[in-house]
Parts: C-alpha cells; structure tokens; sequence
C-alpha cells in the first residue's frame, strides 16, 4: 500500500499528458519525418511506384536554383520590411491606447478587425483596394495628383511584393498592438510620477522609463512575429500566387507550388526543410526565453 | 500623465492619431462592405456608394454560387476541432499546472515548438499520409490537421487559467473524499469553465478561418468557406460585388465571436508574454 501510492502519484501526470502527447506524436512530429525522409528522395505523385532514394540531391539542386536563390532574398525583405512595420505602428497604438480618453474601449475594439478576418478574406478585400480600373488605391492617388495613371499594383513585378507587405502590416499591426499595450500597462505609475518630479519630459520618460519597461514584451513579439510572417503563405498565395513572375516568391511558398502544381513532393519537401532549419535559429531564441518562463 | 493638456492639443496629439489608425484599420473592411452593398453595374460607373443599397448581391451569393454548403462545412470542420483539441488537452494543462515531474519543461516547450513549424513542412507529407489512409478530402482530415496547431494552443491557454486558479480549493475537495481526476472534473472545469469557452472560440476562428489544409486536403468533396472565396474570386474575376459579398459572410462568425471574447481572450494571449 505504502509503495504503491506514491507509484500511482508519480505515473499520474504522465498518464494525463498522454492523450496529448500521443496524438501530437502521430499528427505532428511523424508527419515531419516524413517530410524530411520525402526530401532525401525523388518523389513526383503522378509516378507513384517510383521513389528512387536520392540522398542530398534536392539539396544540392535547390543551391543552385536561381529560383530558390530569388525565393530567398524575398523572404529576407518579407521579413524584414514587415516586421519592423508592423512594430511601429503597434507601438504608436498601443502608446495612444495607454491614454485616457472617452471612447478608448470602442477603439480598442475595433483596431482588432484586422486580426480576425480570414486571410482569404484579406486577401480579396486588399486584391479589391489595389485594383488597377477601378481599386480605391489609384482612385484616392489619382484624385491627389499624386499618380498621373493607375497603377496595377499586383501586377507590376516592381511593387508587387511591397504592396503585399502592405497588406500584410495592416494584418498584423493589432497583435503588436495589443501585445504592447499589456506591456505598457505593467508599469507603475508611480515611476513617471518620479521622473515627472524629476523634472524628465515626455521624450526622456519613453526612453527611460517606457522603452526599458517594455523591452521584454518587444523582444517576445518581435521573435514570435518573424517566425508568423515568415510562415504566412496563405495571403500571398491568394493575391499573385506568387506571380507576376517569381515576384513574389516566398521560400515556404516556393516549397508549397513546388508539391502542388508540380506535384514535386521531394523537391518541395527539401526546400521545407531548408526553410524549417534557417527559421529554427529564431525558434530556438524564442523557446530560450519562454523556457525561463517555464521553469518556476 | 495626470497633468491636463490643452484640449487643442489633445485633439492633435491623441484624438486624431488614434482616428487615423482606427480609420486603417477598419477602412478596408468597410469598404468591403460598402461594394457588396452597391448594385453590380454602378460599381464600373460611379464606383461604390450605399446611394441605392441593395441585397442583390448577398442574394445571388446564396441562389447561384450556393454558399450554404459552404458555411456547414466550415462548421463541422471547426466544431470537430474544438471538440478534438479541448478533450485532449484539458487533462495535460492539469498536469503542467499542478505536477512538477522529470521532463515537465521539455514537454512544455515541445508544445509550443509545434506551433512554431512551418505550415508546409507539415502540409506536404500530411497530404501524403492522408493519400495512403484514404482519408484525404473528409472532413476528418481537415479536423486532424486543425488540430495540429489548436492542440498545443489549447494546452498553453488552458495551463494559464488552471494556474490561476488556487491549489487549496481541490485540495479541500480532495480531503473531503474526491479523488484526483474528481477534483479536476468537479472543481476546476466548472472554475475555468470562462477560459475553456475563449479557449474554444478561439479554436473556431481559427479553423474557420484556416485556408491552404481546407484547400490541399479537402479536394473537392469538403470544400469550407475559405476555399469557397477563393474559387469565387477565381471564378467571377470582375464581379467585385458578389466576391465582397463573399468576403462579408465568411468572415462574419469569426468577426462576431472575436468581439465577443476579445478581453478575456487577450489577457491569456499576452499573460505569458508580460511575465517572459
């Protein structure tokens, strides 16, 4: 009796993680073996029978594939234009969301829209916006004087991917939003009570006591958005399909067409992985901090 | 921050900004709206204004591309996720939150690293997996990988609401006769009965407005909301009216319910991130 109830106590957790666990198992990290055991073979789907292992050929095909090479660079600017967009105007947001003021809860409410809608949705009403006869985009412009014609911002291989992008911000600014307002709200008052005694303006306040007290919720949303942005195919699939051209390649998206117009499933499987092992250097920054988290 | 401004200067500092934004936000959705509301014809002429307002493209939406199949089958992909991924997860956010065993941490962060794949990483031999099973275009499909991503969402949310909740109060029940799994089911669930609705509604959002598994594993037999839009948009290229149309209904339960629980939905969402 006495050996057995601390036996059963021990097992318990682990018998009410393993529902969850076992699942995951097979719906997650098999899969993924899979994909990887996919890219060290030839596996085009309309030949079925044949699966020649091929060991790191599709590797060795993607360096030298110019697409590949165009597909990355794209990713680089994707990440890197977006991200930082999105960040600034989350933090001009949330900064005028952490004021006072009578109609603060309708407008918290209603910065969140973005966030809720399908992407296939955001797709259509920005592919709408962006219309080359008769999008309000180059009617507003053209209205302005600003343009002397339209523009077919989609279709111009020049601006394609920047008014993706656009698209894209507009998507993901409430996250950052939201995520740094929780932040600015944990900081006490009290400290810009003091800095205000001190006799600190508005600017040396954000840099000293605003900046420092959200750092952390930064650096958290910052790495948890360039792992979501870097994944997001879905808005761009919709919108170009990654035309015109290879204008707006992504590397997943390369790897998702790859396996689904080409139905070239090692190839594709190969350029996931490929993709999946550069992004892990920001997973793994990220599951370091939120291991910290964890550990109590 | 208590000190009073100048209301001159509120207003270009505060009042205006904040409607500029909320503007960005919200403008393109309502334009959205403002073109499915405008008759087809007038939207190559005088472009779209709610002048003459009409229903005629909601109407030809549900008449002519039949949208109501749609709709259920959206519906029973993400109620089958919701179902899938709660039941799963419940009993292992019990554990992380009241157990600290061997491998505690690395299973923790296991969950999370799940949501952190790259969707096509999974998507490619998901596909071929489900090929092999013959379960390829079911709705069954559709609910396993929308799990993929609410399993590990629901064990993280649902892990914060059951920390919040005070040891003592099971451990009471516990004195009084209940066992473990008694006290789960009898104190915590009705306790954080709150979470597990956001937690769930947030699950449904999601899988309704989930698109490339809807469209790589449901072929055409299973054919959600999301898919149905984009076959629209391929289909009547011009027809912005019809496509807007589109646009509004499929997002409108997910628009509806996010209203609903955004508060209580993002206090979750952010609690891990203010504490890391």
């Amino acid at each position: 009796m006495s050996r057995s109830a601390p036996l059963a106590a021990r097992v318990l957790p682990y018998a009410l993680l393993s529902p969850a666990v076992v699942v995951t198992l097979a719906i997650v990290f098999f899969p993924m073996l899979q994909a990887a055991w996919m890219s060290l073979h030839e596996l085009i789907l309309f030949r079925p029978n044949v699966m020649p292992f091929v060991w790191l050929d599709n590797f060795a095909a993607a360096f030298s594939d110019e697409v590949f090479w165009i597909s990355l660079r794209h990713t680089g600017i994707w990440i890197g234009l977006t991200v930082p967009l999105q960040l600034l105007l989350g933090l001009a947001t949330a900064l005028l969301l952490n004021r006072p003021f009578w109609w603060r809860p309708l407008a918290r409410a209603l910065i969140i829209i973005p966030w809720a809608l399908p992407s296939v949705v955001i797709a259509l009403m920005w592919s709408w916006i962006y219309d080359s006869n008769y999008g309000a985009l180059n009617d507003f412009l053209l209205r302005m004087d600003i343009l002397q014609r339209s523009v077919p911002w989609l279709a111009d291989p020049d601006t394609a991917l920047y008014a993706i992008i656009l698209t894209l911000t507009w998507q993901g600014f409430p996250f950052f939003a939201v995520m740094i307002l929780a932040g600015l709200q944990a900081i006490p008052e009290s400290y810009y009570e003091a800095a205000a005694i001190d006799g600190a303006g508005p600017w040396r306040q954000f840099w000293h006591i605003t900046l420092p007290g959200i750092a952390g919720v930064l650096v958290t949303a910052i790495l948890l958005r360039v792992i979501w942005v870097a994944n997001s195919i879905d808005v761009i699939f919709v919108m170009t399909g990654g035309g015109p051209g290879y204008a707006t390649y992504t590397l997943p998206l390369y790897a998702f067409l790859k396996a689904r117009t080409n139905l070239d499933y090692g190839y594709g499987s190969a350029l996931a992985v490929l993709f999946t092992v550069m992004l892990m250097a920001v997973v793994v920054l990220y599951l370091r901090r939120t291991a910290r988290a964890v550990a109590q | 921050m208590i000190r009073s401004r100048p209301p001159a200067l509120r207003l270009l500092t505060l009042h205006l900004p904040m409607l500029l934004i909320v503007a960005f936000a919200l403008g393109p959705w309502l334009w959205m709206l403002v073109t499915s509301l405008t008759p087809q014809e007038q939207l190559f002429t005088t472009g779209p204004s709610l002048a003459d307002a009409t229903a005629a493209n909601y109407e030809r939406l549900f008449r002519t591309v039949g949208f109501g199949r749609n709709l259920v089958d959206s519906a029973i992909v993400a109620g089958g996720t919701v179902i899938v991924g709660l039941t799963l997860s419940v009993t292992a956010a019990y554990a992380f939150s009241r157990f600290r065993f061997p491998g505690r941490r690395l299973l923790m962060l296991q969950f999370l690293l799940i949501n952190m794949f790259p969707i096509v990483l999974l998507i490619l031999p998901l596909f071929v997996l489900m090929r092999t099973l013959g379960i390829l275009n079911t709705h069954v499909a559709l609910i396993v990988a929308n799990a993929t991503v609410a399993i590990p969402f629901a064990i993280w949310m649902m892990t914060s609401y059951i920390n919040a909740i005070p040891t003592e109060l099971e451990e009471a029940a516990m004195t009084d006769g209940c066992t473990r799994l008694g006290a789960l089911v009898r104190v915590i669930l009705p306790l954080c009965a709150p979470g597990i609705v956001a937690t769930g509604i947030y699950i449904f959002i999601t899988a309704w407005n989930e698109y490339l598994y809807a469209l790589t594993l449901g072929g055409n037999n299973v054919r959600p909301i999301t898919v149905a839009i984009q076959t629209l948009i391929g289909e009547y290229q011009v027809q912005w009216g019809l496509l807007t149309a589109g646009g509004i209904v499929g997002a409108l339960p997910a628009t509806v319910l996010f209203l609903i629980v955004q508060k209580r939905l993002i206090s979750g969402l952010t609690q891990g991130a203010v504490k890391g």
